[in-house]
């Protein structure tokens, strides 16, 4: 079993990630995509761990989850506002920088 | 010590014109006053320098006095420095004695007007900066003083610029010194460039190294300057419309001394124009052809002081001529300048009074009869004509008869046809001013019911007197004995001896007396033995009334100079717009056109932004892809 | 790669079935993500990623992140979305159809470009290593190890990431609190606001829904007096969910009525 498939799999998921990004439109799905693509860094992070034989990669992937969680309350709490005021959840209409 | 007084010359009438100009409505009271005093007060530290340098022997007498260095650029340095010799002190004296006395008449002329502080402000401004002209010891210091009378003349003439006529015609002076100047700084440049130096000093040692057609187009570049400013064909044609100004500034400005810069400048220059005989040729020519040129217009005019300024315009064409002459004629040309200096200056002033006392009426035709009203007017303006038509023994006799002498003296056809010029000239003028002098002050009246003629106060008429017997007496003074010739000796080094007498002295005068006679003549048939009209008759010949017209001087240059600058400035202008313009133009376009182009990607939407950052990130990948590679 | 597959260490079997089984049920259920309407199943699928990459990381001797992986995000972030989903309800923007144009088939192409190069770089990347795997690393325990690393050389971004975390939390809390600018209108408002709309047909409130021998529900627009289904009469959160049942069985056969 070589680590490297486990690459693979991250690689395809970050992918699916941002393409998720570019073509949903509810905000709550484009969000969940992000997180999606947060967690394929840290799948890889950990793989590199493994292949180089040190805990350094584990350590990023650990303060990469702090992160995400920090960046998933306040964008959870940016969504509320918007639907509170908008009453809606689409990424399309908040599309005021045009107009 | 002597060395440090010229400068006071120039510093006291500057001092008196700040004093005015930033004094502000506080100077109006004791201003003229204040002016004059200033004037007089040159005039007096010009007569102080006279006597110490009379008491030199002639070759120690020019003083100089270092200012300060101006420019220091690389090998081009000039010192801003004064120069008093002989041909400096006449102007001097000129200058600021002529000034003083129209400084007092002005008390008097200008009594009425408001803005009377300020008209005697650039009157001292005018002296100080027609001091510096004469006093500068270089090319470029002349040329500030140059550019300073230039000035002063321009605020003068349109000093009534309320009128629009008048601020036309001070901007007319202004444009056509400025074609003058451009004259004079090219001088200045080539003199630079061939000599490596602008003082005084400097050329004239270094003139031989020189070559002649380098003389040649500094001198023609010298005369086109003293063309512009001393109102010779072809630039002439400002000085007429220059009348706009009031009476004294004509009297001073006009005839007396700024319009003889010109002449100062060629005398001046006399190292230049030996060296360059073309150039030299061409300044008698400019001369001649002035001299007839402003005589013709002279005859044709009713304006008292129009006419006054077309004979100005003549007899400054003596003086070029006379300075084109060469060593033999600059004395004469300066004796002429300085007598009629005089004589013109006393019969503006004539002009001015008479003015004064018909409500500023200035149509001769409206005048006549008027010297029982105003005797001493008339004495003082007919002895000013006698002058100037050079009967003996007074100024203008001494002065134009040697200038035509000389011409005559010269030789060969160019002798014969300057001379001949010169002859002509004179028998016009004793027409033109007989006229004058008939018009105003001889047969019936002409004038309306509303004139009440009257003899102007003493503070007009004693500086009239002064500059009368100024030009009774000042041209035998002049000559007696070489008197002025020798004095100047050291400056423009007169041939030691006479060239072959074509026509003996005798003969030119008595040729020149018959000729002014007939002049005389003519003119007492034609306006003092017939009517004449107080309308200008309209059925005259086509010459006449080109002559009426400046002899189409100002149509002249309208339809060579006028129209087609106007035209190559439209030219331009469109030129500007579309090419110019229209790059920049092109420019925005671009910039607004890549912009619309641009723009249709901004969508606003959150998500095409995102696909670009994709794209970015697909771009980032590829390259590592290609770099690894 | 079968051969270099063979020398990688000790849980070779085992961890090679467990990866084929599960890495493309996680790369299913990330495609389903993106494919299904209802932001609910994505959120279910997510978690099901979620849960599987916790086991890929146990598997890889990083057993701490995976159990902090289940706890934070399928535990703690995942039930966040929940609330916010049902928060915020349904609505069109769960809908599928593309509104701008062109945007999907260029993210398909970037998409099969981007993986295309991933896969093709780390192909170039890895291809002929061994992995050196952590069983130096994890001699004193995993928690331990990763422990003494936190606690010494990433002390300092340790400190910073929780200084970040209290200030997102302060920030959520700004955020989400409800600030009302406008008072909040009163009965009489709105009663006022009906009748000055323009239309009288609003003055009385909205149709209910449908009421039927068959059928009595939320679900069923109620009919007009032309025997038409009244749009209004339904509720928008149901129709952007499809939820809404067909009323054209239960309209009366115009036919018997004209007779």
């Amino acid at each position: 079993m070589n680590a490297a498939n486990y690459l693979y799999v991250s690689a395809l998921l970050f992918t699916i990630g941002a393409i998720g990004v570019v073509v949903r439109r509810n905000a709550i799905v484009v969000f969940m995509c992000v997180e999606l693509m947060l967690n394929a860094a840290n799948l890889s992070f950990v793989t590199f761990a493994r292949i180089n034989g040190n805990l350094e990669g584990q350590v990023v992937a650990f303060f990469t989850m702090v992160v995400a969680a920090c960046e998933v309350v306040v964008g959870l709490a940016i969504i509320v506002t918007i639907y509170r005021s908008r009453r809606s959840a689409s990424v399309d209409d908040a599309s005021l920088l045009k107009r | 010590m002597i060395s440090n007084l010229p400068i006071y010359l120039i510093a006291l009438p500057l001092f008196g014109s700040a004093v005015l100009l930033l004094g502000g409505r506080k100077t109006d009271r004791w201003g003229h006053i204040f002016a004059t005093l200033m004037s007089a007060a040159s005039f007096g530290v010009g007569a102080y320098l006279l006597t110490i340098m009379l008491s030199k022997s002639n070759s120690e007498r020019a003083i100089t006095q270092k200012l300060f260095e101006w420019i220091s650029v690389g090998t081009f340095k000039v010192n801003a420095g004064l120069l008093l010799d002989q041909l400096s002190i006449c102007f001097v004296l000129l200058i600021t004695g002529v000034g003083t006395l129209i400084h007092i008449y002005s008390i008097a002329y200008m009594s009425h007007d408001h803005d009377r502080r300020r008209f005697f402000a650039y009157l001292n401004f005018f002296i100080a900066a027609m001091l510096l002209l004469v006093l500068g010891d270089s090319y470029l210091n002349l040329y500030v003083g140059w550019e300073g009378v230039g000035l002063a003349s321009y605020l003068l003439i349109g000093f009534w610029n309320q009128k629009p006529t008048y601020a036309t015609a001070a901007k007319k002076a202004f444009i056509a010194n400025r074609v003058g100047d451009m004259g004079l700084s090219l001088a200045i440049m080539i003199a630079f460039a061939t000599l490596g130096t602008v003082s005084f000093a400097g050329v004239k040692e270094h003139v031989g190294q020189a070559s002649t057609g380098a003389l040649t187009a500094i001198g023609i570049m010298l005369l086109v300057a003293a063309t512009g400013k001393s109102a010779q064909f072809p630039l002439q044609a400002w000085l007429g419309d220059a009348m706009a100004g009031p009476t004294p500034v004509s009297a001073l400005i006009h005839a007396a001394t700024m319009v003889t810069a010109g002449v100062y400048l060629i005398t001046r220059s006399n190292f230049i124009f030996d060296a360059a005989p073309t150039a030299q040729l061409a300044v008698a020519i400019i001369g001649a052809i002035t001299l007839l040129f402003g005589a013709v217009i002279g005859m044709a005019k009713d304006d008292i002081k129009k006419a006054l300024a077309a004979s100005t315009m003549s007899q400054i064409g003596y003086m070029i001529l006379g300075a084109g002459l060469g060593p033999a004629g600059y004395a004469f040309a300066i004796m002429h300048l300085l007598t009629h200096g005089f004589f013109k200056a006393g019969m503006f002033l004539g002009a001015g009074s008479v003015m004064h006392g018909m409500n500023d009426e200035v149509n001769m035709r409206r005048y006549g009869g008027l010297r029982k009203f105003m005797p001493i007017t008339f004495a003082t303006f007919g002895l000013g004509y006698l002058a100037i038509i050079g009967v003996p023994p007074f100024a203008g006799f001494y002065s134009k008869d040697k200038i035509i002498e000389v011409a005559f003296n010269t030789g060969g056809i160019k002798g014969i046809t300057l001379g001949s010029a010169a002859l002509l000239g004179a028998a016009i003028t004793a027409f033109y001013m007989t006229r004058v002098v008939i018009l105003t002050f001889a047969g019936a009246k002409r004038w309306d019911e509303k004139a009440h003629p009257h003899e102007s106060p003493f503070l007009m008429w004693g500086p009239m007197v002064l500059l009368a017997l100024g030009s009774v007496s000042s041209g035998f003074l002049f000559t007696h004995g070489d008197a002025l010739r020798n004095w100047l000796a050291p400056v423009v080094e007169p041939v030691a001896v006479h060239e072959a007498e074509v026509l003996s002295p005798a003969i030119v005068s008595i040729l020149a007396l018959v000729l002014v006679a007939i002049g005389v003549g003519l003119a007492i048939v034609k306006y003092l033995l017939s009517d004449v009209p107080e309308v200008a008759p309209k059925d005259v010949t086509v010459f006449t009334r080109i002559a009426r017209r400046d002899l189409l001087q100002d149509q002249f240059n309208e339809a060579v100079f006028m129209r087609p600058g106007q035209a190559l400035t439209r030219g331009l202008l469109t030129a500007d717009r579309s090419v110019i313009d229209g790059a920049v133009r092109a420019i925005a376009r671009m910039a607004v056109g890549s912009g619309n182009i641009l723009r249709t990607t901004q969508t606003g939407f959150v998500r095409s932004y995102a696909m670009w950052i994709v794209l970015g990130a697909i771009g980032l990948v590829a390259a590592i892809w290609m770099v690894t590679l | 790669m079968i051969s270099s597959a063979i020398e990688v260490g000790q849980t070779q079997t085992p961890e090679a079935i467990l990866f084929w089984v599960l890495g493309p049920l996680s790369v299913l259920a990330a495609l389903g993500m993106l494919l299904v309407k209802k932001a609910i199943h994505s959120a279910l699928l997510l978690a099901w990623v979620m849960i599987t990459l916790a086991i890929f990381y146990i598997a890889q001797d990083a057993a701490f992140l995976g159990i902090v992986q289940i706890v934070v995000y399928t535990g703690a972030v995942m039930m966040l979305f929940l609330f916010i989903l049902m928060l915020v309800g349904v609505d069109s923007s769960d809908s599928l159809t593309e509104t701008i144009r062109g945007l999907r088939p260029i993210a398909i192409t970037a998409a099969l470009g981007f993986g295309g190069l991933m896969v093709s770089l780390l192909g170039r990347a890895t291809l002929g290593r061994t992995s050196v795997g952590l069983s130096q690393a994890n001699v004193d325990g995993n928690v331990q190890g990763l422990a003494v690393l936190l606690f010494s050389k990433y002390v300092w971004p340790f400190e910073v990431v929780s200084a970040l975390l209290i200030t997102a939390a302060l920030g959520a809390m700004v955020l989400a609190h409800n600030h009302r600018i406008i008072a909040r209108p009163t009965q009489r408002d709105l009663s006022r606001a009906r009748f000055r709309s323009g239309s009288l047909a609003d003055a009385a409130g909205l149709p209910g829904p449908g009421v039927y021998a068959l059928h009595n529900a939320v679900d069923v627009p109620a009919l007009l007096p032309d025997g038409t289904a009244a749009a209004a009469s339904i509720s928008a959160t149901l129709k952007a969910r499809g939820d809404v049942i067909d009323s054209r069985p239960f309209q009366l056969e115009r036919k018997s009525e004209e007779e």
